[in-house]
């Protein structure tokens, strides 16, 4: 019964039928166009790049949870990934402080931008600088090799599931019981829906807001790891695209600037579409030069639907 | 001494462009000091042109922000050298097409924030995508070099200091006029302190607002031409540090990130510093990760002891 209504209730969340809708679609139009993509090795290979993709989406929809937007997730993947393929090959334990000092510098600029009142944008932003410049002086050209049992976990091949679709199910249900089943996640989307009411209950802002980028921090973490398994290499360059894939997917995925409304499976679905953009343009013969309209665009076409149908209804 | 700066906001960037210059200068002995700085006002005046749309755009208050500017710069950069072939004869052309991508920017921008209701940090960023990639296509096709009319303007000086600098400078003046005496330039300042207070005032917010983003896609444009022909020729990459630079002359400025007050002259004190780093960086042989790494650090803490300073 309680499973029955979770799975109800994962039905009727705004916006999760449509993305999925989505989601089935594009790959059924993949799969008209080439049959042997409908296979475990196909899946495999059409989707491998979602991984990073998932993760950073993820670390997106906590910073959108707090009523924040992060510029800089993109480049903290890059950062993640120079570390993962030069300390974390060559001293595993210095790779380890680094990778989790950076989660807690995460935490830290939720923290002063929470003690500040500043603003996210600029913030993230000028972070984005930090991570770009930490990730050239880790790992000045391309290059570096990524440690043997991240490249062997990327290249692992589940039974029955395709990895990226385990990663996809697993990181999206960790995200949903964390975020919208726990108590806490409810005073976590609560302080970008209505923070002083979060604060009228007695819990802290400040611990909340620095939950949720610690949370960012780790799963852009996870999202640069991953790209390291699946690149096997460094660039400092490499995650500069996931800035904007990863707030496409969040917003796809049903999730708003506004008011804490955020769905993790929604932004897991999304991470999917956005990938799936790249592959769909392709098989239709369309140059990959666009690959960035389609993204926006999409993005874009989301967000005015839902403008249109408020004013309607409104 | 203090309230005399309190009502100046522009001083401190000065100030502290003066002192890095100093210390840079002193540390090799005072040799090409003047030289120093006119390059670094050279460069400084990419980031004010670009500076100069962003901070209108803030100063129309929350939420209200630029992200398509790398995007815009690319588009224009490319389609201006395009069309103009590398000759003098197809420069009227070249800038005509450079900066109707500007205009029709800020239109599209200001369709998906007003006509659309989508919040401008997406739609502006979104929209950068789409430029950015249009640029990419479009690059395909054209390597020109910039027609040697508009790189003999980019390079010329007057009593030693670049000629783009100055033309600029007055730019700068004329803004900071217009703010102060004009309908719109008042309108705007009070929407950013207030919307609903002008709305309710009958001040035409819409229209207000509204023109401030075509202005911002001209001046992205227009940075982006120029620099293109500073640089000899467009490149995929040569917006992509200018988003930040944009936001940061504003902050370090002393513009209001909520909006509702601008300080143009702030924009050359804050953007001569962060340059004057940069040499200062180069001097000590720092290299790029590094100096990255300063520029960010500098624009956060800024931004933080700003907000300190100010309820």
């Amino acid at each position: 019964m309680a499973a029955e209504a979770r799975a109800r209730r994962l039905a009727l969340r705004p916006g999760l039928a449509l993305p999925a809708l989505a989601f089935l679609l594009m790959l059924g139009a993949i799969i008209a166009a080439e049959p042997r993509v409908a296979s475990y090795f196909g899946l495999t290979v059409l989707l491998g790049f979602a991984m990073p993709a998932i993760f950073a989406a993820l670390a997106q929809m906590a910073v959108i949870a707090a009523g924040d937007i992060d510029l800089g997730i993109g480049p903290f993947l890059s950062l993640v990934n120079c570390i993962a393929a030069t300390w974390l090959t060559d001293r595993p334990a210095a790779g380890l402080a680094a990778l989790a000092g950076l989660v807690a510098l995460y935490a830290a600029m939720g923290a002063l931008i929470h003690a500040r009142a500043l603003p996210a944008i600029v913030v993230t932003l000028g972070a984005s600088f930090v991570w770009l410049g930490l990730a050239i002086l880790v790992l000045p050209t391309p290059g570096g090799a990524a440690p043997a049992w991240l490249a062997a976990v990327a290249a692992w091949r589940p039974p029955l599931l395709p990895l990226p679709l385990l990663v996809g199910l697993l990181a999206g249900a960790a995200a949903e019981w964390l975020l919208m089943r726990g108590a806490y996640g409810v005073v976590l989307r609560g302080i970008g829906g209505n923070p002083r009411a979060v604060a009228r209950g007695g819990w802290s802002l400040l611990r909340a807001r620095m939950s949720l980028y610690a949370a960012a921090g780790l799963a852009g973490v996870l999202g640069g790891l991953a790209l390291t398994g699946l690149d096997t290499s460094g660039d400092a360059t490499v995650g500069g695209q996931y800035t904007l894939v990863s707030i496409a997917a969040v917003i796809v995925g049903g999730g708003e600037f506004t008011g804490g409304v955020v769905s993790p499976a929604g932004a897991v679905l999304g991470a999917f579409i956005m990938l799936l953009t790249g592959s769909l343009l392709s098989f239709l013969d369309v140059s990959t030069d666009w690959q960035l309209s389609a993204q926006g665009g999409i993005l874009i076409l989301v967000l005015a639907a839902r403008a249109l149908r408020r004013r309607g209804r409104a | 001494m203090m309230r005399w700066a309190e009502r100046r906001p522009w001083v401190w960037s000065f100030l502290a462009a003066g002192l890095v210059w100093a210390l840079t200068s002193a540390s090799v002995g005072g040799q090409g000091a003047f030289a120093s700085l006119a390059v670094a006002l050279e460069f400084a005046t990419f980031a004010v042109i670009v500076g100069l749309g962003q901070m209108l755009v803030i100063t129309a208050g929350p939420g209200n922000i630029d992200l398509s500017i790398p995007g815009v710069m690319t588009l224009a950069a490319y389609l201006a050298t395009g069309l103009a072939k590398g000759t003098d004869g197809g420069l009227a052309a070249g800038l005509a097409a450079g900066l109707a991508v500007g205009l029709a920017a800020g239109l599209f921008n200001l369709l998906l924030i007003q006509g659309l209701a989508i919040p401008p940090m997406v739609g502006t960023l979104a929209a950068g995508f789409i430029f950015q990639s249009m640029a990419i296509a479009y690059s395909r096709h054209s390597h020109a070099k910039p027609a040697p009319a508009l790189v003999g303007f980019v390079n010329a000086h007057l009593l030693g200091l670049p000629l783009v600098t100055l033309v600029f400078v007055g730019v700068s003046a004329l803004v900071a006029q217009m703010l102060r005496r004009t309908v719109f330039g008042r309108s705007l300042l009070a929407i950013g302190q207030n919307r609903r207070a002008a709305r309710l005032a009958g001040l035409a917010v819409g229209a207000t607002v509204g023109l401030v983003y075509v202005l911002a896609g001209l001046c992205s444009a227009l940075a982006g031409i120029l620099l293109a022909a500073n640089s000899g020729g467009a490149a995929l990459n040569m917006g992509s540090d200018y988003l930040l630079s944009s936001i940061a002359v504003v902050v370090l400025g002393g513009t209001a990130i909520a909006g509702g007050q601008a300080v143009p002259a702030g924009l050359w004190g804050a953007a001569a510093l962060l340059d004057l780093i940069v040499t200062m960086l180069n001097v000590l042989h720092v290299g790029a990760g590094l100096r990255y790494v300063v520029t960010g650090l500098i624009i956060i803490a800024v931004l933080a002891l700003a907000r300190g300073r100010a309820p």
